[in-house]
């Protein structure tokens, strides 16, 4: 990974709420233009990793540095914050309860152009269109509030806004999770594009791991708060070698399979 | 085997505040005694609303034409204590557990009440019955679960009780709504081998909904598509996945991503998904359609058998073998 810049550097990562440990020692290295998925089920701590990321929670102890600069620490006045929201963006999963239902799409991320690169009026207008033909809406949509818009095309208005301050790394958190099936791959697709156009970073926190493998380089699976396993993503899925991360590729319906109980399937693994 | 169920051109129109809409268009299906249907289809497509109608669990304002048989009764007429016995005989187990559970009684209280005043059992026997099919669902020390209160039980643990709560009537037939939707994956696979053992124990049929066409492919024996209110593709649900009839189901297939190989670019299906009453006319599916042609959009599309299962698309037999060329695999 060395002829690579790392963009996101998190080590020794851990967050505790009142005794209960939500991550303990949480380590990986992102490099530019890669995609790194946090795999694990309810209560593994992955979202909270996320949110540590984006400075919405306040890590107990450890560091993480992103585009060289440590963000473990609360940042000191405005211009930092808003550095480090040019830097990490995020997607959540409920594109119905992540957008101000009161403002246009074009609304949105104008006014994020606005508080984080300014220009004038017309410029902005010129770049809100670049970044809604990225995502793949048109300007109708976009002039539209979000309760006229389905879910797959708000969950477009949240890339857009994310995408907005140009930031080197996304997070998505189950941004596709709770998207029709057909409208996940054109958000996937749309995912794809953008990462090869802008050399963007993704970390992808999904409990899918079909997904996970369509968009992903490498992938760690978190079992209550701790990385049990991992690797670059297809070997990780193909050949799993920890207990947990064989569950959890066992659980996976397809072709051949049957539900077992768990402790059936324990013996099988 | 003759079916328990059987919905013959089924239409349903729910009052809105714009008037009556259209949600589901002469939907036809049938479930055998034992049988496990898969009803698969994304937002919109009137799977739930399908089930609503079989429970008469409708909104009020519902318009129904057609029909739903079970057991040779005449599902839509039925009023007060015939209606009360045919939903202790189809029980229905819904996606969010917790949103159909009282937060502030006891898991005793909710499992037992049913029994307790539509049955007249008593309290203490109703409570055993509640302990007895917790373990039947795999719940260990059901008596200290009877005890507690649904925030001290997890997502899966409460979902559980819900099924183990269907099961205490006795039902014939269980409708799953997205079921197990919100679960973990391999919570997931723990309810869904507790419901195929008791498919199995009880003879119990099934209708399970959801939008997880591999999911349906392994705990079905068949599997129904429906899209925009229609039912499109019925099929053996071991088939449908590798080979499917109708263009709409190949294409979902298709968009899936693979937990075994990475696609290039994923096959996404253009456009969104429709509601019966946004529907264009003639076909559906056309505007979204790979196959699509200008005969398709000028009349209804009918169903027809073709190779042991039924499709809603005159191309369809033109189409074999084609649906899925050019697809990852």
């Amino acid at each position: 990974m060395s002829e690579s810049e790392i963009v996101l550097s998190v080590s020794g990562l851990r967050k505790v709420f009142g005794s209960q440990v939500a991550v303990d020692d949480m380590n990986f290295e992102l490099p530019a233009g890669k995609s790194l998925a946090i795999v694990g089920e309810s209560g593994s701590g992955k979202t909270t990793v996320a949110r540590m990321i984006v400075g919405l929670e306040k890590p107990t102890a450890g560091t993480i540095i992103a585009c060289g600069r440590d963000r473990s620490k609360p940042s000191r006045n405005g211009a930092e914050r808003k550095l480090r929201g040019r830097e990490v963006q995020i997607v959540f999963q409920d594109p119905y309860s992540s957008l101000d239902p009161r403002q246009t799409g074009a609304g949105l991320v104008d006014e994020v152009l606005r508080v984080h690169h300014g220009g004038d009026a017309s410029d902005r207008a010129k770049r809100v269109a670049e970044l809604a033909a990225l995502v793949g809406l048109d300007q109708r949509q976009m002039n539209a509030m979000p309760k006229a818009l389905s879910g797959g095309q708000r969950q477009r208005v949240a890339i857009a806004r994310a995408l907005a301050t140009d930031p080197r790394v996304l997070i998505l958190d189950e941004s596709v999770a709770a998207l029709d099936v057909s409208i996940q791959a054109q958000v996937l697709n749309v995912l794809a594009d953008i990462r090869d156009q802008r050399g963007i970073s993704y970390v992808l926190i999904s409990h899918d791991l079909a997904v996970v493998r369509q968009l992903t380089d490498e992938a760690v699976v978190m079992q209550r708060g701790v990385v049990v396993e991992r690797g670059v993503t297809s070997e990780l899925l193909d050949h799993p070698q920890h207990p947990y991360t064989k569950l959890l590729r066992a659980s996976v319906p397809g072709p051949g399979w049957t539900p077992q109980r768990a402790r059936e399937r324990a013996a099988a693994v | 085997m003759s079916d328990l169920l059987t919905v013959k051109d089924l239409t349903v129109r729910l009052k809105m505040s714009t008037g009556m809409r259209e949600v589901i268009t002469g939907t036809s299906l049938s479930i055998a005694q034992g049988e496990a249907m898969g009803l698969v289809g994304e937002s919109g497509s009137g799977k739930s609303m399908t089930a609503k109608a079989i429970a008469r669990l409708l909104p009020d304002g519902a318009e129904t034409l057609g029909s739903v048989t079970f057991d040779g009764v005449d599902v839509l007429a039925l009023t007060g204590d015939e209606l009360r016995e045919h939903r202790s005989q189809v029980a229905v187990v819904f996606q969010d557990p917790r949103a159909h559970i009282n937060p502030v009684r006891r898991i005793d209280d909710f499992m037992t009440e049913s029994l307790r005043t539509l049955r007249d059992v008593p309290k203490k026997e109703a409570s055993k019955r509640a302990a007895t099919v917790l373990e039947e669902v795999g719940i260990d020390d059901p008596a200290k679960r009877l005890r507690q209160y649904p925030h001290e039980l997890s997502g899966g643990m409460l979902q559980r009780v819900m099924i183990a709560t269907a099961l205490l009537s006795e039902p014939r037939l269980l409708l799953a709504d997205e079921c197990t939707t919100a679960l973990d994956v391999t919570t997931q696979a723990e309810v869904m081998a507790i419901l195929d053992d008791l498919r199995k124990d009880r003879g119990l049929s099934m209708l399970f909904i959801t939008h997880d066409l591999e999911l349906a492919g392994a705990v079905c024996d068949r599997t129904t598509v429906m899209y925009a209110g229609q039912v499109v593709e019925t099929r053996a649900a071991n088939v449908l996945h590798s080979d499917p009839l109708h263009p709409y189901s190949a294409a979902l297939v298709d968009a899936r991503p693979s937990i075994d190989s990475t696609a290039e670019r994923l096959r996404a299906i253009p456009g969104r998904p429709l509601s019966a009453f946004e529907a264009p006319s003639g076909c559906r599916f056309a505007p979204r359609c790979l196959f699509v042609q200008d005969d398709c959009r000028s009349h209804e599309q009918v169903i027809t058998e073709l190779d042991g299962g039924f499709v809603r698309c005159e191309r369809a037999r033109d189409l074999r073998g084609e649906l899925r060329e050019g697809a990852h695999v």
